[in-house]
């Protein structure tokens, strides 16, 4: 058991006595002296074209105070997509101008074409009202289904986009031909389609901003519920306002959630600072959870055709994929990698395949843009791969187990390239899987079938063996990928004179509990009581630079650039050690937080250390600075492989099409563990989100394009009575090579492993209860779809 | 505008409301009391919990002139008296029972209205009465077992606990 | 929302006289018409808060009827009820979540009628009376269509009277999202004959399923069902369930809630 909370201890998280007390402060919770309140107008229509929008009523209400429209941006830049992707082809994507307000058009219910501010919510509230009945909206055809949306090149969400294509991506191009001349001669062929279900994000917090403009020194201030408020200035400064980045300052606060949601600029944030600069007052907005709905980005959403060609023994020869990506009615900062290198590049699995073909087109609709939540691509893949795998299996009357086993990349194969375009540096896919049947009770599951039958209910098993990449890098791989940014990040140690550390990360926690675990790694690391050290993220003026929290990257990426700081740290120290010592610096040894001369009794405290570096006396200025403060800035060598293997049991309800989840184990490989109860916090939420995507997350639009699920009276948000006690493993570890702490990240796994077991296990269970004409069910797999698979005969 | 009086966490507070003033609006705006948050504007979430005379309510859907002269409980209200963590606080932190922090004041909330109607709960008891509160980051399983271990029962079955 | 005045009379007689006021309506938990108000669905001039009046509140058993106040919230009946009459009770502990509970009335979930209400299920399938400030309204005279009673502007109910059956059941099939019942069958025993009364799944509201009433009439068990279906035309169809579905629905919930009577 590690000691005085370091790494690998459960240790309490900091952050939670200010959750628990009330005391913790959100961007909603800031009250400003002078502040004024802004409300959007959003289109009640998919698509139209903007006629004319009349301000003077609106303008004369009380309290008003500015009225914007997409006119008063006209001019500025717009949100751009952060990847670059080519076609098959060579051409470039299309890449419409997202603009702050709608101009022009409105391209989906919800498309926010002008703001209000006024002295209060209420007075906003009803001159938005004003607003929008004084605006002429000419509604266009909507453009929903995405098959129609290719094949009808008259109907354009975007007027210089003629088929609604943003791109038609081929991965691995090349391969194309091998792959299909392996489908043309392969002993079996199994073949799925498959929709891949729109989620809402639906972080419990809303977006809000608040924009403050300080006259005396035209500087800027946005406080907004961010993931990365670094990428967001950077997006603000280069690409939408032209406001210096030195002028700017971001802050994301206490964020409450973000799943991907609140990765992305949104036109909002523009908007408030615009309006605060005009009106020098502090200008807040809030979203209610109707407009999350309608304007927050969603996830996932694809309509894929995966193919699977093996051996009669099951041993795979090639996986081939043609999906449909919805990307909604424009591009989100990420919306373009989701797809495409997050996607097609984890389309081997965890298994030897020789031979991959992925094809995605990307298409434009009018919907809300489309962008990565949680997982990102992988859980796409996972899905599309477990679910076609489990197909194959029952037409070839496989065992499951033993298909995964033989296909694995076995654990001397490591380094690995896939037919891909990855490298995986090491895993242990049969020891998850081992772990994970040992935590099943395989044995035991006929048993619990028979006992569930005596109930009238079905009980099913299911299982997936997914892999993911994460800590997304290394900048020089990203840049050749088409990304417009390097995903480095940076730290900056410092350690104060009387010896307690400040640590400035460019991560942000929005719930994944950095300010615990950071803590303990410096702890560990420098040999200091972690409650002497402080993490501090999520403001752009305190930390020199980061690229936020998405895609599982903050301890692999934020951790790996604090370690290297420490690094640098104990360098430093050693040479103040040196000389206060007066030894050689290479005899100097750093260990339990003591500087000692090797061999002797003569040592330095860590906080000797730190209170010599900063009231220097005799110091050798030429060769030794004063302080003690580092800034390193990493880039990962690969990504991060965390695996691992999926069980799940469900019930099924013959009478009414309802399942439960009764069961559900996950062994997961995520390498050195830091803080085992974070870790298995990480998994319980991944999962249940997972869960909630394969039963109950059901993001419609009808025809016209309205969103029909657009509440939480419709939106069906997994509750705590669909869910079980998840049972975790992280025993099995094989520790990431290229990063100085060996971990993989966990905050995805759970969303992108838990769908296709779910799923799995309600085919099992219709399967077993003689329903064997059901091969699959679209997510989310609720009580009427169920119902309705049962019915077919 | 009306006057509006309350008795918040013991306090006797007072403050103005419109007729559409909200009892959440009315805690976070006009007394300060930002522990309560919105999660949804459909009642459903539950972020918003806080307890009336002794109830749980959803504060987002009760006005505050409908409440004049109550005894309201809050987030805020909940620690011991010298400050440390109430029981239902504590087992939260010790169980990891939140993450982003935001749905906690609506779960300690309707957790603790849950305990003082049925001190030992069973698990399905818990997750039953705690339908009308949603949590995005914990997937429940910390909380069904925060709220277990808070009635004193042995969760040690459940995974790892804090240190 | 829109703003409006508040009220909040202590005797019905005050509710009554500020109900006659232009725009009024009347309050009672909310747990509907606020979150409909909030969407700017609802607007009254005067909102009029019955849960002050203390006459309006309460559960009491007179003879073979239990009699509850108009202003008790459900957590209330869910408790009170419970000895005298616990299939009513468990269908109160039942709607929406305890905090709902804590607040919304009977009378204002029966006199918003929701179509996918419990209350109206209860009510219509215990034949139960309605009272208001100026009549008895039979539950079978009640609820005339999808959010529609027999009420008169101005009128409140002030009390209902559930004549206690023999034995009865309430089994509900949640709408994954809102948990309202996408299908909730209520089924009562009376001495002179059985009561079925099905919500959620009709376009119409609440109705009887009087084939199922005869049929349990006949025998009072679940196979005595078997056969039985209601066809899906007029059917709710939705993101969560077709006509279909919920015909389907229909006749399982009502075979479930008559072995869970017993």
């Amino acid at each position: 058991m590690p000691k005085d909370g370091g790494i690998g201890a459960s240790t309490k998280r900091r952050e939670d006595i200010r959750f628990l007390t009330g005391r913790g402060v959100y961007t909603d919770d800031l009250n400003l002296h002078g502040q004024t309140f802004a409300v959007f107008c959003r289109s009640t229509v998919a698509h139209g074209k903007i006629v004319s929008i009349d301000t003077s009523a609106t303008e004369a209400m009380p309290g008003v105070l500015a009225v914007f429209t997409g006119e008063d941006f006209k001019d500025v830049g717009g949100n751009p997509a952060g990847w670059l992707i080519n076609s098959r082809d060579g051409t470039p994507m299309r890449e419409p101008k997202r603009p702050v307000l709608a101009h022009g058009k409105v391209r989906h219910v919800g498309d926010a074409y002008a703001a209000v501010v006024a002295e209060t919510y209420a007075q906003a509230k009803d001159a938005a009202e004003q607003l929008a009945a004084d605006t002429v909206i000419d509604e266009l055809p909507a453009i929903v289904d995405m098959k129609a949306a290719v094949a009808d090149p008259s109907n354009r969400v975007h007027d210089e986009i003629p088929d609604n294509l943003c791109f038609d991506w081929g991965w691995i191009e090349d391969n194309r031909a091998a792959v299909d001349e392996v489908f043309k001669s392969a002993p079996h062929v199994t073949t799925l389609e498959l929709v891949n279900n729109r989620l809402v994000p639906n972080a419990m917090e809303p977006r809000a901003s608040i924009g403050e403009y300080f006259p005396g020194t035209g500087d800027y201030k946005l406080t907004t519920t961010s993931q990365n408020p670094h990428l967001t200035r950077l997006l603000i400064a280069a690409f939408v306002m032209g406001i210096p980045e030195n002028k700017l300052q971001v802050v994301a606060p206490d964020v409450g959630g973000g799943f991907g949601s609140k990765i992305y600029h949104y036109g909002e944030e523009a908007v408030v600072l615009a309006a605060a600069k005009k009106l020098k007052r502090p200008v807040r907005w809030t979203a209610e959870r109707s407009e999350s709905f309608l304007s927050d980005a969603h996830g996932r959403d694809h309509v894929t055709k995966i193919e699977l060609a093996c051996e009669k023994d099951g041993t795979f020869l090639a996986f081939r994929t043609e999906t449909l990506a919805n990307v909604g009615a424009y591009l989100s900062n990420f919306s373009t990698a989701t797809p495409t290198f997050l996607h097609g590049t984890l389309m081997a699995g965890p298994y030897k395949v020789p031979k991959v073909y992925v094809n995605v087109k990307t298409v434009f609709t009018n919907t809300a843009p489309v962008d990565a939540y949680r997982g990102a691509g992988r859980p796409e893949a996972t899905f599309s791969l477990e679910r076609v795998i489990d197909k194959m299996c029952r037409e070839l009357g496989l065992d499951q187990f033993e298909v995964r086993r033989k296909n694995f990349i076995t654990p001397d194969m490591y380094p690995y390239t896939t037919p891909v375009g990855l490298v995986y540096d090491t895993g242990n896919y049969h020891a998850t899987l081992d772990k994970a049947l040992e935590m099943t009770d395989l044995a035991g599951f006929e048993a619990r079938a028979a006992e569930a039958k005596s109930r009238g209910k079905l009980r099913g098993l299911g299982l997936s063996t997914w892999i993911e990449a994460c800590g997304i890098a290394p900048s020089n791989l990203v840049g050749v990928l088409g990304s417009r940014v390097g995903l480095y990040d940076a730290a900056t140690v410092r350690v104060n004179a009387t010896g307690n550390i400040s640590v400035m990360t460019g991560a942000h926690s929005h719930g994944q509990g950095h300010e615990t675990v950071f803590a303990q790694i410096v702890a560990e690391k420098l040999g200091v009581d972690a409650n002497s050290v402080e993490i501090v993220h999520g403001d752009t003026a305190k930390i020199p630079f980061g690229m936020g929290s998405y895609g599982s990257r903050s301890l692999a990426v934020c951790g790996s650039a604090i370690d290297r700081a420490m690094g640098k740290i104990i360098a430093k120290g050693k040479k103040i050690a040196a000389h206060m010592l007066e030894a050689a610096e290479g005899d100097i040894e750093f260990k339990d937080g003591t500087f000692s001369v090797a061999g002797t009794d003569k040592a330095k405290t860590f906080g000797e250390i730190a209170f010599s570096a900063y009231v220097p006396h005799n110091y050798p200025l030429e060769t030794l600075e004063p302080g003690l403060e580092e800034t390193a800035f990493y880039d990962p060598g690969n990504f991060t492989y965390p695996a691992g293997a999926y069980l799940c049991e469900v019930e099924v309800d013959p009478d009414t099409g309802k399942v439960q989840v009764v069961a559900f184990h996950c062994a997961d490989d995520f390498g050195n563990i830091m803080n085992p109860l974070i870790v298995e916090g990480q998994v319980h939420g991944g999962v249940g989100q997972g869960i909630g995507q394969a039963l109950c997350e059901n993001t419609s639009y009808d025809e016209n394009g309205q969103l029909t699920s657009a509440s939480f009276m419709d939106y069906a948000m997994p509750r705590a009575d669909d869910v079980p006690f998840y049972n975790v493993d992280y025993s099995c570890q094989t520790p990431c090579t290229h990063n100085p702490l060996g971990v993989k990240g966990c905050g995805e796994a759970g969303a992108i492993g838990s769908p296709p077991a779910v799923v799995n296990a309600v085919i099992d269970a219709l399967h077993r209860g003689g329903y064997d004409h059901v091969t699959h069910i679209d997510m989310p797999v609720s009580p009427a779809r169920v119902w309705a698979a049962m019915q077919k005969h | 505008m009306t006057k509006v009086t309350l008795t918040v966490n013991g306090r006797s507070m007072s403050g103005e409301a419109e007729g559409r003033t909200l009892l959440v609006s009315f805690l976070r705006e006009e007394l300060g009391l930002t522990g309560t948050h919105v999660g949804c504007d459909t009642s459903q979430c539950g972020a918003c919990v806080v307890h009336v005379d002794g109830k749980a309510v959803k504060s987002c859907t009760v006005l505050a002139q409908d409440v004049n002269g109550a005894s309201v409980t809050t987030i805020e209200g909940m620690a011991n008296e010298d400050g440390s963590l109430g029981v239902v606080q504590q087992a939260f932190q010790d169980h990891h029972g939140l993450q982003c922090g935001f749905c906690t004041p609506g779960m300690v909330m309707s957790s603790a209205a849950l305990l003082a109607e049925n001190p030992k709960p069973t698990e399905a008891e818990i997750r039953h009465y705690l339908e009308g509160n949603i949590c995005r980051c914990t997937g429940y399983h910390n909380i069904v077992k925060a709220v277990l271990a808070a009635s004193g029962q042995d969760v040690s079955a459940l995974g790892v606990a804090a240190e | 929302m829109y703003n409006f005045d508040f009220v909040k009379p202590a005797t019905l007689d005050e509710a009554v006289a500020a109900l006659g006021g232009e725009d009024a309506q009347p309050l009672s938990g909310g747990q509907t018409l606020l979150p409909s108000m909030k969407q700017r669905l609802n607007a009254p001039g005067v909102l009029i808060s019955l849960t002050g009046i203390a006459a309006l509140k309460g559960v009491k058993l007179e003879g073979r009827t239990l009699v509850i106040g108009a202003a008790t919230p459900h957590a209330v009946v869910a408790t009170e009820a419970a000895s005298v009459y616990p299939a009513l009770a468990a269908l109160a502990g039942g709607i929406g979540d305890p905090a709902v509970r804590n607040r919304g009335t009977i009378g204002g979930s029966l006199a918003n009628n929701d179509p996918s209400a419990c209350y109206p299920a209860a009510a219509l399938g215990s034949g139960a009376t309605i009272v208001t400030n100026t009549r008895e309204i039979a539950a079978d005279d009640f609820f005339t269509g999808m959010f529609e009673t027999a009420l008169e502007q101005g009128e409140i109910i002030t009390a209902v009277k559930f004549p206690v059956p023999e034995k009865a059941a309430y089994l509900k099939f949640q709408q994954p999202a809102s948990r309202f019942a996408l299908t909730g069958a209520y089924v009562a025993k009376y001495q002179d004959g059985v009561r079925v009364a099905i919500t959620g799944a009709s376009e119409g509201g609440v109705f009887r399923w009087t084939e199922a009433e005869e049929a349990l009439n006949r025998s009072f068990t679940a196979e005595a069902l078997n056969g039985l279906s209601l066809p899906a035309e007029g059917m709710m169809g939705d993101l969560h369930g077709t006509p279909a579905y919920r015909a389907h629905l229909c006749a399982v919930m009502t075979r479930r809630a008559v072995t869970a009577a017993g």
